[in-house]
């Protein structure tokens, strides 16, 4: 949601508790023990999230929207069913989670620090990770981390495409226009296949 | 026939939201998915082992011996395992350096990417929709709501965790506290010194510092 407008003040709660109600911290543990078992991972978890009717999106708690997304991939991947959830109680075993292979490749960034790069203008109907408010706009490689999983395909089951992923760094102006206080930036991490080297 | 008194509530009261937890949490259990126990076990551990304190002491190392803040700055997450402290592996860290013309903050536009394993668990507003929208666009408006006013002359750099690196900002180190005690600086280190929305104070020094 990078660059909206009309949500107002920063809600800082002084001494906020670290959860308003004790099933935050069940959800925030379920979460962590599923994913860790193999049953989904992080990108699929986000596009879960994402998922959800924009409007609850913005009406839901944080964990809240844990907790859908968590039911929403246990649902799909046949973990736990819908009568058993209204239920509560087990009907069938859950079934194995595959293993995820360890097939990470040496870190091989296409990109120099320092070079100009520019980033896609796409916009693509599932998940990715460039900001809608970055897309077709000119920065400089800040420095090469990874190689990671492509968040795009790997959200979708589509594909375990390993990428460089580099901070690049904007300047204010060139996101939000010449009204930006000058030498201000916002350094974003980019996955290789977001950008193309910048015309010189 | 919808129309029993359940529905004088909200549509999704906070007990409703419980309900399902609860129930996910007994059906998951069932199939020996999770235990009470572990739950038990990460709740606590979130509670008592793992939060601003574990960055707090990087800082100050870090402030204290030169050496060690270059391992920080190069390789974070080796270096905060040297000091053996905080429970989970640090995962992917880059620290972020502060100096007199160039403050850094960090935010998630995304969803709400946070370093957990050196700051604990983030608070709610660094989940709100108008922390994540505003930061990028307008960071000088958020930080002065914060207390923060910057000078025009220090440069600010927002930077938008959207990978699976996570960001914590190394804040420079408040005049007058020469002599301090790895302990004493620490103290002086918040958590929003490390998300970059508030800067270490010395206490003794705001009057003298001029």
């Amino acid at each position: 949601m990078g660059g909206m407008h009309g949500f107002g003040r920063v809600p800082i709660e002084p001494d906020e508790p670290l959860f308003h109600a004790p099933w935050e911290g069940r959800v925030l543990a379920i979460q962590g023990r599923t994913r860790r078992a193999g049953l989904f991972h992080l990108d699929e978890f986000r596009h879960a999230i994402e998922r959800m009717p924009p409007a609850r999106y913005l009406e839901a708690s944080y964990y809240e929207r844990w907790l859908t997304a968590v039911e929403t991939l246990l649902l799909e991947k046949g973990v736990i069913s819908r009568e058993e959830l209204a239920g509560g109680r087990a009907i069938t075993p859950a079934p194995k989670p595959p293993a995820a292979p360890d097939d990470r490749p040496p870190l091989r960034p296409l990109f120099r620090v320092g070079e100009a790069v520019t980033t896609r203008n796409t916009h693509p109907p599932g998940h990715t990770r460039l900001p809608r408010y970055a897309r077709g706009r000119r920065g400089l490689v800040r420095s090469a981390h990874g190689p990671f999983l492509l968040p795009d395909t790997n959200a979708h089951l589509a594909g375990r495409d390993w990428e460089p992923v580099y901070a690049v760094e904007f300047s204010a102006a060139e996101l939000w226009g010449d009204a930006a206080p000058a030498g201000d930036a916002v350094c974003i991490d980019l996955w290789e296949s977001y950008l193309r080297r910048a015309d010189a | 026939m919808s129309h029993d008194h359940h529905d004088d509530h909200h549509p999704e009261p906070p007990s409703d939201i419980e309900a399902r937890a609860l129930a996910l949490e007994s059906l998951l259990r069932e199939k020996g998915l999770i235990s009470a126990e572990e739950i038990d076990r990460v709740v606590e551990t979130y509670e008592r082992d793992i939060g601003p304190m574990i960055g707090a002491r990087v800082v100050a190392r870090a402030w204290l011996d030169p050496e060690y803040r270059q391992r920080l700055l190069t390789d974070a997450a080796a270096a905060v395992a040297e000091l053996g402290i905080g429970a989970p592996p640090v995962g992917d860290l880059v620290v972020i350096e502060n100096g007199p013309g160039v403050h850094n903050m960090v935010v998630c536009t995304l969803c709400s990417c946070y370093p957990w394993a050196v700051l604990g668990l983030p608070p709610s507003w660094y989940k709100s929709p108008a922390y994540r929208s505003r930061a990028v666009r307008e960071p000088r408006e958020v930080l002065r709501e914060f207390g923060l006013e910057l000078p025009e002359r220090v440069r600010v750099n927002v930077w938008d965790s959207s990978s699976d690196l996570r960001y914590m900002v190394l804040p420079e180190r408040p005049a007058g506290t020469e002599g301090w005690s790895e302990e004493e600086l620490a103290a002086l280190v918040s958590r929003d010194c490390m998300i970059g929305v508030a800067r270490p104070q010395a206490p003794a020094a705001t009057g003298a510092a001029g």
